[in-house]
């Protein structure tokens, strides 16, 4: 599917989605303002001309001296008729917030957690938006820029985390929540 | 007046004869953390076999395992989980630190990779290469045989 036709139908869907095309070599990619991009998405899953059903991955980018510093690449995936799609937000370094697309594709919700817990960009309205790869008491987040390679941090070994019973529930009432079926 | 033939007994100590029985049969827990770990486990296969030596018997339970060969780089978030398997592992227990990321963090000194596993562990045996030939984890454990054979069994605490 050509980017001219993935724009059009997209401003078909959400007018004034403020939707742009951006070059690229290998598959068609474009820029989407952070506040619109709850709508884009839905029209991008739902709209018969896109059906972009799949989310395969989420990933972070920071350009540290340049300014919007971050950027989250969407890569979606059209099944019916085979395409793929990327979909870049650009955020601002000192706090930096995209909404979360967990509402439209679900497997958004560990790609999500694992940018937030490397980049520091939050998810807004992500429902258990916690560390994914590194600790849970981990300072910082490892793949900025800013980010120190080597830290003088004395090694945690003597405490391994423990969830109770009833945070251990808790956290699979929730996903059986997140994935709609019932309890 | 001496009998002309030879008394079938031989005559050791406790200790000797207790350090004997433990390093001829070392039991090594089964934790693989990177690549370390497969030519740990060819050294358990036929090639190498360290039946050879009594320490094949690798177990998946720490509770009957008495050597733990730390195979890999130790990442921060890993370090609690194998202090724990440490710790449920019963005494005596020794500590192989297999590899040059085990020991120093090898190539990744950074920010993830515990630059050390003795930072975490009470490390006997440090075995160096990236990752070690087999024969050089056979030597480490023969080494180790060798220090466990100099250990007292009764009187004092490991150190």
């Amino acid at each position: 599917m050509d980017v001219s036709a993935i724009i059009a139908a997209l401003e078909k869907a959400v007018p004034g989605s403020g939707a742009e095309a951006l070059a690229s070599i290998d598959q068609p990619a474009i820029l989407v303002p952070a506040d619109r991009l709850s709508a884009v998405c839905g029209a991008l899953r739902d709209d018969p001309a896109l059906r972009f059903a799949a989310l395969v991955d989420i990933v972070g980018v920071d350009n540290l001296p340049n300014e919007p510093r971050f950027e989250v690449n969407y890569s979606l995936v059209a099944v019916d008729v085979p395409s793929r799609l990327r979909v870049k937000v650009r955020v601002g370094g000192d706090s930096p917030r995209v909404p979360s697309v967990v509402g439209v594709w679900p497997s958004a919700g560990f790609l999500e957690r694992e940018v937030w817990d490397l980049f520091g960009v939050v998810f807004e309205g992500h429902p258990d938006l916690r560390r994914l790869l590194t600790a849970e008491d981990w300072e910082g987040h490892p793949l900025r820029k800013d980010y120190p390679v080597q830290v003088d941090v004395p090694v945690a070994f003597e405490a391994p985390t423990q969830v109770t019973e009833e945070q251990f529930r808790e956290t699979i009432r929730q996903d059986r929540r997140l994935r709609g079926a019932q309890d | 007046m001496a009998p002309d033939f030879e008394i079938p007994v031989l005559t050791t100590t406790v200790d000797k004869m207790a350090q004997w029985a433990r390093r001829s049969s070392i039991w090594p827990v089964t934790l693989g953390l990177a690549c370390c770990a497969i030519e740990m486990m060819s050294m358990a296969a036929s090639r190498y076999d360290i039946s050879r030596f009594g320490a094949e018997v690798f177990r998946a339970s720490p509770r009957q395992a008495d050597l733990m060969i730390v195979a890999g780089r130790l990442s921060r978030k890993m370090a609690p989980a194998v202090r724990r398997i440490y710790d449920q592992m019963p005494e005596p227990k020794w500590v192989i630190s297999m590899g040059a990321c085990a020991s120093c963090g090898g190539v990744f000194d950074n920010y993830a990779i515990v630059q050390g596993c003795d930072q975490v562990l009470p490390v006997d045996v440090f075995v160096p290469g990236c990752p070690p030939r087999p024969e050089a984890l056979l030597y480490g454990i023969i080494s180790l045989q060798r220090k466990i054979d100099q250990q007292r069994a009764f009187g004092y605490a490991r150190s």
